[in-house]
């Protein structure tokens, strides 16, 4: 039963994720990196993390995939790339095998060198199960990593603010040249 | 048959290594974003399926500040993405070559 799951979303990820690179659209590929996500949510549900799960879905499917979506609309951005065109000459094979070069590290690393993942069991906090997943996450979060989730806090404003003066529209260009604010001036005391 | 660690680490690999084909090939800066958002899925997979078979709850806390930095990183990039593109009208990542001056 488990393999079978297993599979399904294995098969759910990696289409979603071809899916994601190869459509021509940006809003096709917000829907397939949708799916990807959701393949990503039934793993961790299989893998007894149901609160990340549900996180997945809300943070990145809801929230994330929403803003992208919501770029695209807002620039009308919505047009087709026409994918025939290669910028740089022999940009795509070497993409190619490089991203086959990095799978095959990762996989002669995981497989053959160490034969399987290692590690000391149990060394932090144990998980429990299911059902104790969320409760044991958040007094997780909220005592030995407490000043994680303050840094976290600091991050999040930060990427607030960030994004309202990057995205604010200035009323005069921020940065002038001289000689633009020279003429500025100039013109301004001739109206007087 | 069971599902081991290791089936889901190949699985992330994969998943990883479209993310960064992706990266490399498209142009469009938003769908450079949704690859980047594909490697980092990779790695929480990755961090779930190591911290179930360790039997520690580190990974999933891992994964839990990986999704806040995703969701910061999105922000500010498409911030960016919008800031230039109300400037120039069809741009793409290799139109920002002007930034080298």
């Amino acid at each position: 039963m488990e393999t079978i799951v297993f599979l399904i979303s294995a098969v759910v990820i990696l289409s979603g994720a071809l899916g994601v690179i190869f459509s021509k659209n940006p809003v096709h590929s917000a829907l397939f990196m949708v799916q990807t996500l959701f393949g990503a949510a039934v793993l961790f549900v299989l893998l007894e993390a149901t609160f990340l799960a549900a996180i997945q879905v809300i943070v990145y499917a809801g929230a994330i995939v929403i803003l992208f979506v919501f770029v695209i609309t807002l620039l009308g951005i919505d047009r087709a790339e026409d994918l025939k065109v290669e910028p740089i000459a022999g940009q795509r094979p070497l993409a190619v095998v490089l991203g086959a070069s990095i799978f095959g590290i990762i996989l002669t690393v995981l497989i053959v060198a160490v034969g399987g993942p290692t590690g000391v069991r149990e060394a932090n906090t144990p998980i429990g199960d299911a059902a104790d997943n969320t409760r044991l996450l958040g007094e997780t979060l909220f005592s030995k990593q407490v000043f994680s989730v303050e840094l976290t806090a600091l991050l999040l404003t930060v990427a607030v603010i960030g994004a309202v003066v990057l995205s604010a529209r200035p009323q005069k260009p921020l940065i002038r040249t001289l000689q633009e604010s020279d003429t500025e001036e100039e013109t301004e005391e001739g109206g007087e | 048959m069971t599902v081991t660690t290791t089936w889901y680490l190949s699985l992330a690999a994969v998943l990883f290594s479209i993310g960064t084909v992706g990266l490399l090939v498209r142009r469009n800066p938003l769908i450079m974003f949704m690859c980047i958002e594909l490697m980092l899925n990779a790695v929480t997979i990755t961090f779930v399926s190591i911290g179930s078979h360790l039997n520690d709850l580190g990974g999933q806390l891992a994964v839990f500040f990986v999704l806040v930095v995703a969701a910061a990183e999105v922000v500010v990039g498409l911030a960016l993405v919008v800031a230039i593109m109300r400037r120039r009208a069809r741009t793409n990542a290799d139109d920002l070559k002007i930034l080298g001056g």
